[in-house]
């Protein structure tokens, strides 16, 4: 047990439960279905989860400030529209600047977020309520009832969703996929290791002795919802790839299943804790039930949701009870040791954060 | 007075003065508008939410949120007309209708009571699975022939010009005042708003009051949802999608404060007179409803970033003004 301790951080052992759920969950469906165990059905689930663990990923980043996100639903669907409208009219974009265009109209966007919520100090879910609604009126009025059409986009972008970056085994890495892996580990470093990851986390935890200690609070709040912003952008990109046909619709409760990703992925939603890997975990967990129900004929379909919403609660209840348990269990053992520190060296105890 | 019921009762002032110029400018444009025909169809459009969010104002006054209330609604309406369907009597239907509106209340505030979760986690995952059970219940079918008597209870007046859903909404906002401006349990909503510890502390049964209030709340909502149903004369899985946030964006563009412990009914009686009068006049001036949502929406975040500005450029020039005087006395 003491090995253990010093090995994993409660966090860490979430994360372990969260797969070894992951993969009872497989199993369970792998014995409920026909070949449910085929490249097939990882390629599925794989392509479907690109763009909600994209945009899972900022999410976490704002929530860990103890804020929340939830224009992000319209944020992709506003990017997916303008970005295909924009290559439908003009087929020979280059692919590089595509995304480029995706990513900044997506940060401009989280940048508005940001701005009202660091500086104009109005609360975040007022913010993005309001902004959820204003990007898709926006969107709504410059469409004038058009859609984009898969046969109007250039074919380098059609042909995108069944490209493979490299296999596993028998199992296809999709691109689309590829960019939600790199866009988690990526983060996940920053969240871990770089400074500003860790104020974000500092904020989250405790946002007046982030203040005392000098943060710049406002301009790190600013950056995560620009980077929210920017990665909800992306998920529009890889929305617009995926799909080809995009009406004003797209992207509508993105803002919820993101959401739910994290939370689902033990991200606590008063800030400060959690992980980005967690959040890309919350959101396979949910796509996998998601894709898994609609092929299971035990059932009907429709029981989707409400299993889906019984299935965040109770994550989150088992969280917050074996999770409290967890930390005590390590606090108590911390200082034990940190006691028996402080009367050996008379140095006093290091906590890491 | 203290400076935050000032800050209140100027805020108030404002909504009023807003109402009053929107109102002004639709009465001149449109002949009829101050019927009470054209009022009661204003008011007939959204009675639904406007029902809600009196009891949705208790529920952010008290620091908590509910998302779950329009799935709730569509919930109640859909258990209604799966079992009308199925040959049950309609009352009976009604009844379980309000029933499960009581029970997803039991259920949300089990978990935020008891357990202890945070209610915008426990009503995320309720607006999920309640939406999903209505979907359960109907699949993609959609149920109409209702009794005449229903569908006419939903859409002809029952006293005077005043349709049912309509003196249900006055019944229910003076008993919402009454309680929440005139109670002892009204002013332990407010104390635990303003601090959850210090109620507490000071005896208030802080979790059997949540609890109340997200009964009431589910409850409420499920007639609501019965009443939508009423109106429309059919039911389906997605009917009532997207209302929460509707409701929510009434209760604060009332002044009532996301974090908890500020906020009037009055505050909100305006802010929906503001917003229906509002949609009246953007719809006569041919604007979409999805225009019609953005204007709101952006009036949402002004509504709070207005006053937060206006504080913050006093600060500086006062603190200006001081500095200058500082050097005058120098």
């Amino acid at each position: 047990m003491n090995a253990l301790r010093r090995r994993f951080q409660p966090e860490q052992i979430r994360e372990l439960v969260l797969i070894a759920l992951i993969f009872g969950i497989i199993l369970f469906f792998g014995t409920q279905i026909e070949n449910y165990f085929s490249p097939r059905t990882f390629t599925r689930i794989s392509t479907s989860v690109a763009v909600v663990a994209i945009v899972a990923v900022g999410q976490t980043l704002v929530i860990l400030t103890r804020n929340i996100d939830l224009s992000v639903g319209s944020i992709v669907g506003f990017t997916a529209y303008v970005v295909g409208t924009i290559l439908s009219r003009n087929n020979d974009i280059p692919p590089v600047m595509v995304v480029l265009l995706a990513v900044a109209m997506g940060a401009a966007m989280g940048a508005l977020n940001g701005l009202l919520v660091a500086y104009g100090r109005v609360p975040a879910i007022i913010v993005t309520l309001g902004t959820l609604a204003l990007y898709r009126t926006i969107l709504v009025e410059i469409s004038g009832a058009n859609s984009v059409l898969t046969n109007e986009l250039p074919r380098w972008l059609v042909n995108l969703p069944p490209v493979n970056v490299f296999h596993l085994g028998d199992l296809d890495i999709r691109l689309l996929f590829f960019i939600a892996l790199v866009v988690v580990v990526l983060f996940q470093f920053i969240a871990s290791y770089a400074a500003w990851g860790r104020r974000l986390y500092a904020i989250g935890s405790n946002p007046d002795a982030a203040r005392v200690a000098g943060f710049p609070a406002q301009r790190i709040v600013f950056t995560a919802f620009i980077l929210s912003g920017a990665l909800a952008g992306l998920a529009g990109f890889v929305f617009l790839a995926r799909f080809g046909n995009i009406t004003v619709v797209a992207g509508q409760g993105v803002e919820l299943q993101s959401v739910a990703a994290a939370v689902v992925g033990g991200v606590n939603i008063n800030g400060g804790l959690g992980s980005p890997f967690g959040a890309f975990l919350g959101a396979i967990l949910i796509d996998v039930i998601d894709n898994s129900l609609i092929r299971w004929l035990a059932i009907s379909e429709f029981w989707r949701d409400a299993l889906l919403g019984l299935l965040i609660l109770l994550a989150v209840a088992t969280d917050t009870v074996i999770m409290n348990r967890l930390r005590k269990a390590w606090s108590r053992h911390e200082l034990q040791i940190s006691g028996s520190e402080t009367s050996a060296e008379k140095g006093g105890a290091h906590h890491a954060a | 007075m203290p400076p935050r019921w000032s800050f209140l009762r100027r805020w108030e002032g404002l909504l009023l003065i807003l109402l009053i110029v929107i109102v002004a400018y639709n009465a001149l444009n449109t002949p009829g508008y101050l019927t009470v025909n054209n009022w009661v169809n204003l008011f007939q459009l959204s009675i639904e939410k406007i029902i809600v969010a009196l009891i949705m104002t208790f529920i952010i006054i008290n620091a908590e949120i509910d998302l779950s209330v329009a799935s709730v609604m569509g919930l109640s309406a859909c258990l209604t007309g799966f079992l009308y369907a199925g040959g049950a009597p309609m009352a009976g239907a009604l009844a379980a209708g309000l029933l499960a509106g009581i029970i997803a209340g039991l259920f949300n505030s089990f978990w935020i009571s008891a357990v202890g979760l945070p209610s915008l986690v426990v009503t995320l995952s309720g607006l999920i699975m309640y939406r999903g059970l209505a979907y359960v219940l109907l699949e993609d079918r959609s149920i109409g022939n209702f009794p005449a008597w229903f569908n006419q209870l939903g859409q002809q007046p029952l006293l005077g010009p005043f349709p049912l859903a309509m003196l249900i909404f006055f019944v229910l906002l003076l008993f919402a005042i009454i309680i929440l401006h005139y109670s002892g349990f009204g002013r332990y909503i407010y104390v635990i708003g303003n601090s959850k510890d210090v109620a507490r502390y000071a005896g208030v049964r802080v979790q059997r009051t949540k609890m109340l209030l997200f009964v009431a709340s589910s409850t409420i909502a499920a007639l609501a949802g019965l009443l939508y149903a009423a109106r429309l004369g059919a039911v389906r899985g997605d009917m009532a999608t997207g209302f929460e946030l509707d409701i929510i964006t009434m209760v604060l563009l009332g002044g009532v404060s996301i974090f908890g412990g500020s906020g009037s009914l009055w505050g909100v009686l305006l802010s929906v007179l503001i917003i229906l009068n509002l949609r009246n006049g953007m719809g006569l001036a041919n604007l979409s409803g999805h225009v019609q949502t953005g204007v709101i929406g952006v009036l949402l975040i002004l509504s709070v970033l207005a006053p937060n500005l206006f504080a913050s450029f006093r600060a500086s020039w006062s603190r200006r003004r001081a500095r200058s005087q500082e050097s005058n006395n120098a």
